[in-house]
């Protein structure tokens, strides 16, 4: 079998060998029979945020890590000491205090992470333009077609991009190979940290054959909940039922799982996929139940979402908020503006409206704003005939624009963003 | 109550009334027209909280008294009654029934108690002035078109009426507009009218008070306060419920530098956009207006479609410049002009244009632009 020495990068023998490298002595091997064949790949940063913040703190290298929300709020990530004493990612922040008292404690800094995001994804960019970020820290690369160009397998430049990001970025990735996408992430989570894992065409069926079909990608709690009262449960049931059936009885649902559970996933790589909707949100240190309060937290998400739109050179045509209440519901209400727009203050009045109608006396833990319906900002923020301030608001916004193009984001900012001292 | 009326007297005044009715109701009573009969006449009413309508007819009174029955069911009934029939309506000793007979036909019809429909409080109405039937027949249908339907702006979606000073001219003034076109529309301030708050008129009052009038032309009794309007006329009064807010200072909007003047002659003009704008896709509806001193280009293309161009000869001695516009748009504004002659006022391809009737100073209209 076609193999080699994650370490050092050396071919194995295709026969014999003690389980470790014959150069470097390294255990860390790479053996499969399709090694070279597959090309879809999907990099996974192992407890990112964390990573990022020992990196950067070599002191907290050996201690238990969790990145979490002030005042209470949710752990975003636990490090993987963190993770022995049973701290998970979304637990509430007190109980993975109970779990982890001794661990330390940082509120997440999203601009430090973005940075790093970035750099990773340049460092994939250079391995091929097929690259599909997920989020921040995930994404597929599409690796067809590169061997002649990097002059080896894809297997081997993925290893060798796990390598550089561990030495140029600082943090630790997972490496999932296989034959399409709904593998790949499936292989890059078998082995974290640090991982590399391989699902070949041939062990495809009887690698996904016992795991739960919620695994599948769109899956979720409804459908799951659908498929167990018919008593489907796992891959391998689905694996033995007729398309005919399936789709009969699950319709459009039906032939999604007939096909992933046998791993047929037909979804391309693709690069950059152009944003569906530009979107800001903010967990509160506390609840906060009046309209004013929600309001003047609302403002500076359509300023970011706003600035967001102007640095695509996108206009859109819907705006949705999205509130949590502290009781962990989830409300999202949308609507369709009358002319695409650019604008901070079109967005604001927009979900200010919906706001409005939301805010009657719930408390609420969190709160977002976005913006969809993404088009070409050539037809944005026309003359309304229906608002004869439209123009004069949008010349002011321009006139901010160009001051902090020049000055910096705080060198201008509106009245509605000061806030009163509490 | 007992009481006998010709069948194509009550189909008329029940088919003025039910159209007030919603068709879904989450309030039972709603659904029901309430029939009031003394005097010799019988009083229908329905609303739907918002607006409401009565209306009187003769009839031959048995017993006076009051019923509620369900509206649409009721104008059903009547509606399929063979024509010349004798309606004869009662309701049960007991209430619970209000029997419908004619000739051989009879219905049993369920219900609501009378002292459940909603009474009509107008309130106070210090304003009154006279309206012929013409007059708000122009007013309506040369602004109703440009109402908008967008929810979050409810205050577009009426008709605003106030009364309006330039000098010694004074006017009462109809606005609508949905952002993207405006129309306004102007008429000597009648009598009594001096002092009227500015009103948002809902659009379903417009639609209703329109629909009756169509074949009524003497003069209107407006009665209005700043949060209800009335109309009276004929046996039918209508009173709603105004918009609650505040239009915007349109005046603003109104473009008031627009150097480059195109008149048309409205058929022509009308008939081409018309046939030109076949080609436009469904959705854009765009046309394009290419202008050189004396000529007009009409042109649409589509990617599915293929293309359609038409010339005409106009008046126009400006630069030559090119412009798009909702086809839509256009031939609204164009059915709606009496005269022979439509004439655009025009800055350049983005800013809003003027548009009226050559013959007429009442209307005017303001449209955008669109990309072409």
């Amino acid at each position: 079998m076609a193999g080699f020495c994650r370490e050092c990068e050396a071919i194995l023998p295709e026969k014999g060998g003690d389980g470790r490298c014959p150069h470097c002595r390294s255990p860390r091997l790479l053996v499969h029979a399709e090694l070279h064949e597959l090309a879809i790949g999907h990099i996974d940063c192992d407890a990112f945020y964390a990573a990022v913040e020992k990196r950067d703190r070599p002191d907290l290298r050996d201690k238990p890590l969790i990145i979490g929300g002030g005042h209470r709020g949710v752990v975003s990530t636990a490090c993987y000491i963190a993770r022995l004493s049973g701290v998970r990612s979304a637990m509430p922040m007190f109980q993975a205090r109970k779990l982890c008292p001794e661990a330390v404690v940082l509120p997440p800094d999203m601009e430090k992470y973005r940075q790093a995001g970035r750099q990773i994804r340049q460092l994939m960019g250079e391995l091929t333009p097929l690259v599909e970020p997920i989020s921040i820290d995930e994404a597929f690369l599409d690796l067809t077609g590169t061997e002649s160009l990097h002059r080896m397998s894809p297997a081997r430049s993925l290893n060798r991009l796990a390598r550089r990001i561990e030495s140029e970025i600082g943090v630790t990735v997972s490496v999932g190979l296989s034959h399409n996408k709904f593998l790949a992430k499936l292989a890059s989570d078998l082995d974290k940290p640090r991982g590399f894992s391989i699902i070949g065409r041939t062990e495809t069926l009887s690698f996904l054959a016992p795991r739960p079909v919620g695994q599948i990608w769109g899956i979720g709690r409804v459908s799951r909940e659908a498929l167990a009262r018919d008593g489907i449960v796992t891959m391998a049931q689905v694996q033995e039922m007729p398309l005919d059936y399936l789709v009969e009885r699950f319709g459009q649902m039906g032939t999604h799982i007939w096909h992933l559970s046998r791993g047929l996933d037909a979804r391309r790589v693709e690069p950059d996929s152009a944003a569906k909707s530009i979107s800001a949100e903010t967990t509160f240190d506390r609840d906060i139940a009046d309209l004013s309060s929600l309001a003047a937290e609302l403002w500076p998400l359509c300023e970011k979402v706003a600035e967001r739109l102007k640095a695509a050179t996108l206009a859109g045509g819907v705006v949705h908020i999205k509130l949590k209440t502290a009781g962990f519901r989830l409300i999202t209400r949308q609507s369709r503006l009358s002319a695409p727009t650019q604008l901070a203050e079109t967005i604001y009045r927009a979900g200010h409206a919906l706001l409005e109608k939301e805010a009657k006396g719930d408390w609420f833990r969190l709160i977002g704003i976005g913006i969809d319906a993404l088009q070409d900002p050539r037809d944005a923020d026309p003359i309304d005939l229906g608002d004869p301030d439209s123009q004069r608001r949008r010349k002011v916004e321009e006139a901010m624009d160009s001051v902090r193009a020049k000055l910096g984001h705080d060198a201008i900012i509106k009245g509605r963003s000061l806030k009163p001292n509490r | 109550m007992k009481l006998t009326i010709e069948r194509t007297l009550l189909l008329k005044a029940l088919g003025h009334v039910q159209s007030v009715v919603e068709r879904r109701n989450t309030i039972p009573i709603l659904s029901n027209v309430l029939a009031e009969a003394k005097d010799g006449q019988l009083g229908l009413t329905a609303t739907d909280m918002d607006l409401a309508v009565v209306e009187k007819v003769a009839a031959d009174i048995t017993a006076p008294g009051a019923a509620t029955v369900p509206a649409h069911t009721l104008y059903d009934i009547v509606r399929k009654l063979p024509e010349g029939a004798q309606v004869q309506i009662e309701l049960a000793a007991d209430g619970q029934q209000v029997t419908v007979k004619a000739g051989r036909s009879r219905f049993a019809l369920a219900t609501l108690p009378k002292e459940d429909f909603p009474a009509i409080h107008a309130g106070d109405l210090p304003h009154k002035f006279p309206l012929s039937a013409a007059d708000l027949k122009g007013l309506i249908d040369r602004t109703k078109f440009a109402i908008s339907t967008e929810e979050t702006r409810y205050y577009l979606n009426g008709i605003y009426m106030h009364a309006y000073a330039a000098g010694k001219q004074t006017s009462l003034r109809a606005v609508a507009t949905d952002g993207h076109r405006l129309a306004r529309v102007e008429m000597p301030l009648p009598e009594g009218a001096e002092g009227i708050p500015g009103v948002i008129v809902p659009r379903k009052m417009v639609n209703e008070v329109r629909k009756l009038i169509e074949d009524f032309d003497g003069a209107i009794d407006v009665s209005l306060s700043d949060s209800r309007i009335r109309f009276a006329f004929a046996d039918i009064v209508l009173t709603s419920k105004l918009i609650d807010g505040s239009f915007p200072d349109y005046q603003r909007v109104i473009p008031t530098a627009n150097d480059k003047i195109l008149e048309v002659d409205r058929k022509e003009f009308r008939d081409a956009v018309d046939r030109v704008s076949t080609i436009s896709s469904e959705k854009s509806r765009a046309v394009k207006l290419s202008l050189k001193p004396g000529i007009l280009t009409l042109s649409a293309t589509s990617a599915e479609n293929g293309s359609a161009s038409e010339e005409l000869e106009v008046k126009y001695d400006g630069q030559a410049m090119e412009i798009g516009f909702n086809s839509k748009y256009l031939l609204d504004v164009a059915d709606e002009i009496e005269g022979d002659g439509l004439e655009l006022k025009l800055a350049d391809s983005v800013a809003p244009t003027l548009l009226r009737d050559m013959a007429d100073a009442q209307a005017l209209y303001v449209l955008m632009p669109m990309r072409v």
